[in-house]
């Protein structure tokens, strides 16, 4: 079985955002894995072990997405593949059409990846990949088993809970919840820098220039508003309590 | 020339929910004068919205009614929205960011070649066009955005755009669901967990627990308070990987973002991938034993005390207010 994992790397969760000259600024920022692509690659490696087979992880993003996946070939991933060129238009739509690009000229029979991603937020590359792809497609998994050609996953639909059956090949985006991923083992990472990494420019691909133009733009980007520092209560306990209640009914006029 | 724009509906148990109201208001300011605003319904035994639908404040109504769509299968779906797309090639199209536009949308905008812009709280028309304002980093920060193509696909979040209560007399269109030829995806079983429950990024009211809720005995408290305020009961990346309450409870960077009338943080230190999550909420009351917990430095109202403690308290005092209003 032929398993792709699509990954973005991603901020680290605990860094802070700052802005510098309208961007996003990178200065001394610790990168990660997206946390629930973390999630698709382990479902992999599960997979994989359980029922043979390879593994692939993907992405689309500049040099330092390396790192990310060297991570994940540390974690058990057999191939790494990055797809790196400043061409690239950097929405959605542009991304899934270069991953689709590759993908379509590969055999596949399962595709993982996050159900979004922490920074951009957009949640649509996998699926719009799916759709490209003409696969099938579980958003949003918790649960996942793979016997016969078929596929039953779980998936979290706002707290509901659905049971969803589809042919391979198929697309699944991982929703947390759905295993624990590892950490890289120390024999792990020395053997990943064996494993095979291949780097693509979009001269590789089979794609027309009008596939990566993005369809989005992002005009202006701004930091939220700090909040008023706050009032702390003090006296006793069912004092503080009356005084909250009334200021929320009375001052903020919020119930 | 005028151009249409199709909201695509979401209605539960027989409603109309509310994202699909905000989601028509999404439409109107997207458009410019002389636009028509279409409505897509998709579901099975719809009769019980007829009044509803023949009263919104939109143009046209379409409503595609068959068992098949009983529950949401992407497939299914897709193939029926694929239908009014058909005939109705509209220029824009509205989902709300749910966990049906969210899985919904990108199909479409996939099957349309289209941009998409998702999770919008804001729209706001300038010179540069109509943008749309986002949040990234789960509300570390904002973005704006336009579209540079056509058509286009927006999901807009609930509880962000208000809507107001305007009424109109469209037409409505029975559309008949045509079969695609093949279809690969069978949903078995649909467990419906929150029935009758509030969803949280819906809820006016949050109230969230930490690890100081200590077990998920401990959340009990927290759901009383929640129900006398109407509202909905969520939790930190703390309580979830504790095992106190389901993952679909967690607000945060990696889970759910809020943005209620009030949130009410309990025994929930604070860390930054929690804020991420709730601090573009319009009220933060905090209660945490530790006074040097961080979440006091965001909250507009700080209670240093037993959560235990202080919850029953609350929770009768808001009775009694609630009572009276």
């Amino acid at each position: 079985m032929n398993i792709y994992v699509i990954l973005k790397q991603t901020f680290d969760t605990e860094e802070k955002i700052a802005i510098e000259n309208g961007q996003i600024t990178e200065d001394g920022v610790q990168f990660v894995i997206n946390p629930y692509d973390e999630y698709a690659v382990e479902e992999a490696i599960q997979i994989r072990d359980a029922q043979d087979g390879s593994i692939y992880v993907v992405s689309v993003g500049p040099e330092r997405s390396t790192e990310a996946l060297r991570t994940a070939l540390a974690m058990g991933a057999d191939e790494a593949v990055l797809i790196s060129d400043e061409r690239i238009g950097s929405d959605e739509y542009s991304v899934s059409k270069i991953l689709a690009s590759y993908l379509g000229s590969q055999s596949v029979d399962l595709v993982l990846g996050g159900y979004f991603s922490v920074d951009s937020g957009g949640g649509q590359v996998g699926i719009r990949l799916a759709e490209l792809l003409d696969m099938p497609h579980v958003g949003s998994i918790t649960e996942l088993n793979i016997a016969d050609g078929k596929a039953t996953a779980t998936r979290d639909a706002e707290g509901d809970q659905e049971t969803v059956e589809v042919t391979l090949p198929a697309l699944f985006t991982a929703q947390q919840g759905l295993n624990e991923p590892r950490y890289p083992s120390l024999p792990g990472i020395m053997k990943a820098k064996k494993k095979p990494f291949t780097q693509l420019s979009l001269d590789n691909l089979d794609i027309s220039e009008g596939d990566l133009v993005a369809k989005t733009e992002r005009k202006n980007i701004s930091l939220p508003p700090e909040r008023e520092e706050g009032r702390m209560l003090s006296g006793e306990v069912s004092d503080q309590v009356k005084e909250l209640v009334d200021q929320l009914k009375n001052k903020s006029k919020v119930i | 020339m005028s151009k249409t724009i199709l909201v695509v509906a979401e209605q539960r148990d027989g409603k109309l929910r509310q994202v699909t109201y905000e989601a028509i208001q999404a439409a109107k300011l997207s458009s410019s004068e002389g636009d028509l605003i279409h409505l897509a319904v998709l579901g099975s035994d719809l009769g019980g919205l007829q009044d509803t639908l023949s009263s919104l404040d939109v143009e046209k109504v379409f409503v595609v009614d068959d068992t098949d769509l009983e529950n949401y299968n992407p497939e299914a779906y897709s193939n029926a929205l694929s239908q009014v797309l058909d005939s109705e090639n509209p220029e824009g199209i509205v989902f709300g960011h749910t966990a049906v536009g969210r899985d919904l949308a990108p199909v479409i905008s996939a099957k349309l070649n289209a941009g998409q812009i998702s999770d919008v709280t804001a729209i706001d028309s300038s010179v540069e066009g109509t943008l749309y304002t986002r949040p990234i980093y789960a509300g570390k920060a904002f973005e704006q955005k336009t579209f540079q193509s056509v058509p286009w696909v927006l999901t807009v979040r609930p509880n962000n755009i208000e809507s107001d209560s305007a009424q109109g007399t469209p037409e409505v269109e029975h559309v008949s669901y045509q079969k695609p030829s093949s279809i690969r995806t069978v949903i078995q079983e649909v467990v419906r967990k929150t029935s009758g429950k509030l969803d949280l990024t819906e809820a006016k009211v949050v109230v969230a627990g930490g690890r100081g809720v200590k077990s998920a005995e401990g959340f009990k408290p927290l759901e009383e308070l929640a129900d006398v305020l109407g509202g909905a009961v969520g939790a930190s990346r703390g309580a979830c990987d504790a095992g106190y309450c389901d993952y679909s409870l967690q607000i945060g960077q990696t889970g759910k973002v809020v943005t209620p009338e009030i949130y009410i943080a309990c025994g929930i230190s604070g860390a930054i991938q929690h804020v991420a999550g709730m601090s573009q909420s319009k009220i933060i009351v905090a209660i945490n034993k530790d006074s040097e917990a961080p979440i006091f430095k965001i909250a507009d109202y700080g209670i240093v005390g037993d959560i235990f403690e202080v919850i029953p308290l609350l929770t009768e005092e808001f009775r009694k207010v609630v009572a009276t209003n």
